[in-house]
């Protein structure tokens, strides 16, 4: 059945490359969504052990406190700001606003929701998340 | 993978062409192959030859059997869309010049069951586009008096027209990321096709659609990649009329 | 539910978390050092203020809510077929509740001084 309708699957689903920058960003929002879950149960998990005494905690505080751990805390602090960033925008996508308006097309055709200003906030979001993380090295590096 | 070549005296382009390029086709037939296998000819072309005019001069002159379905060459009946190096178009509409490659790969569209070759089924596009009431939704009918005919400025005319574009080719729901996976979703066409109507001030069968779209599979499972807008050779962008729809379910439209 | 309630939801959550989790992010740095603000004492202390204690809980639950109707969305568009999308939304709904469950447990506990 899967087979015969001949679906691209994960594999089409996931390839961000073809269809521009966009589709790149539905990616990303996807990948940081499942990212964040992934840290917030791992986070829930690990700061329950604040009930068992001091020395429980700081045992598991010492897992983040090795370079392996900063780099992880850092890519989740761009996956939050990314997602974040982007969230908003697609949130003002969906509820219809920034899309463009309706117009007789012409020939080339440019869709006017895949606009500038859409692009704009992609490239944006990527680069505070950018800018996020490196602030987040120089928290973390830094002490 | 054989290569076939054009003699000379075969070729119907008329004026002789001196650029050549590689036309790559995918070719199955689901009843008795196991599986897709690409055959290279070699075909010449010109500024203006079309991927289309390309497969049918390898039809007529070196591989009869290639199956393809097209009728109006003119980008208007919406036969022809296949996957062209890697994207799909509609072959009538994309030039080979425009493609800046050596090779142009053609393959049947995605998300839809092969026929043979290059045709693909679209039956399930046709039946998500009933689903969502293609057409004007009202009591009354420009038939019955007093009323004769349904006014519409031009300012309400330029509200739908874009999407009433549509040629039901299919290309956007081949192309788009949630159709690659999910075999339920009622896709940008239909989607697109219900804003059409829903935008139409003739229409007043707003809510009904939206009903039928609020739906597991239905317009939740957009996420504005905007894949659908950017491969649609009308312009239609389905996705902006699905994020006005979406904006009358948020309730940030009237 | 309907579809549009679920998403009006997962909007709705999502917006709640943006502020929050920038005030629960904000504790960390402003507080002095980042891991000064982590000393086993300080997080204690943070806990015991019960309004920082509430907003925690208001998080989880804003964020538990969010991520796994995010990936109920996500496991919903994979794959097709009524047995398979039941366990998917009960599943989801499942691992929601233990994560919220188990962080209130964390918070309670914390808060009143059951360590
Ligand atoms: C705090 C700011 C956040 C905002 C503004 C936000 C916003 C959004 C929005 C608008 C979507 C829908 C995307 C779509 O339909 O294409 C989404 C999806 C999602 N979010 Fe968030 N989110 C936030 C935080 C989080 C966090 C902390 C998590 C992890 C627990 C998370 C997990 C997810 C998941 C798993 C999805 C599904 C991804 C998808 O469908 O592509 N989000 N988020
Ligand atoms: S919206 Fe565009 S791409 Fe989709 S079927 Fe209609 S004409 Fe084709
Ligand atoms: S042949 Fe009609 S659209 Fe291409």
């Amino acid at each position: 059945m899967k087979r015969n309708d001949n679906r691209e699957g994960i594999k089409g689903m996931a390839n961000p490359g073809r269809y521009g920058i966009e589709r790149f960003a539905y990616w990303l929002m996807r990948i940081t969504g499942l990212g964040l879950l992934a840290y917030l149960i791992g986070h829930v998990y690990e700061t329950s052990n604040i009930i068992n005494g001091k020395s429980a905690w700081e045992n598991m505080l010492s897992i983040t406190q090795t370079t392996e751990g900063h780099v992880f805390l850092t890519l989740v602090i761009g996956m939050c700001v990314f997602h974040t960033a982007n969230g908003i925008r697609v949130m003002l996508g969906h509820g219809g606003y920034g899309v463009g308006k309706p117009a007789r097309p012409d020939y080339p055709y440019t869709p006017a929701s895949q606009n500038s200003m859409h692009k704009l906030c992609i490239y944006a979001s990527i680069g505070i998340a950018a800018l996020a993380m490196m602030y987040g090295l120089s928290v973390l590096f830094g002490e | 993978m054989s290569e076939t070549t054009f003699a000379e005296e075969q070729s119907s382009t008329e004026v002789s062409s001196s650029k050549t390029v590689t036309l790559r086709i995918a070719k199955f037939n689901p009843d008795h192959d196991s599986g897709q296998q690409f055959v290279d000819f070699k075909v010449p072309y010109e500024r203006w030859t079309t991927v289309l005019d390309a497969v049918l001069d390898v039809k007529k002159h070196l591989d009869h059997s290639v199956a393809v379905r097209y009728s109006c060459r003119q980008a208007s009946c919406g036969s022809c869309g296949m996957k062209i190096n890697g994207r799909p178009r509609l072959a009538c509409f994309t030039k080979i010049s425009e493609l800046n490659s050596d090779v142009v790969t053609v393959e049947p569209m995605n998300n839809y069951p092969i026929i043979r070759d290059l045709v693909v089924k679209l039956d399930q596009m046709f039946e998500n586009h009933k689903k969502v009431q293609p057409f004007l939704l009202r009591e009354d009918s420009e038939i019955t008096g007093p009323t004769k005919e349904f006014n519409q400025t031009p300012e309400q005319l330029e509200e739908y027209i874009q999407f009433a574009n549509c040629i039901k080719c299919g290309l956007c729901n081949s192309a788009c990321p949630t159709m690659a996976t999910d075999s339920s979703f009622l896709g940008p066409q239909a989607l697109g096709q219900a804003y059409r109507y829903v935008a139409d001030n003739r229409d007043k069968g707003k809510n009904s659609r939206l009903k039928i779209i609020d739906d597991s599979h239905g317009i939740w499972r957009c996420h504005f990649a905007g894949s659908c807008s950017q491969v649609c050779p009308k312009g239609v962008d389905p996705a902006m009329g699905i994020q006005f729809l979406r904006g009358y379910l948020l309730g940030f439209r009237k | 539910m309907r579809e549009s309630t679920i998403m009006k939801i997962h909007y709705a959550t999502a917006l709640g978390a943006v502020v929050l989790v920038a005030v629960h992010v904000l504790f960390r740095i402003t507080m002095g050092s980042f891991s000064g603000s982590l000393e086993y004492e300080q997080v204690l202390a943070n806990y015991k203020f019960v309004p920082y204690a509430v907003m925690l809980e208001l998080i989880l639950v804003l964020l538990s809510v969010h991520g796994f109707n995010g990936l109920r969305v996500i496991l919903l568009e994979l794959k097709q077929g009524r047995s398979y999308e039941k366990a998917v939304t009960y599943g989801c709904i499942a691992g929601m509740t233990c994560l919220v469950a188990f962080g209130s447990r964390t918070i309670l506990m914390a808060s009143m001084g059951m360590t």
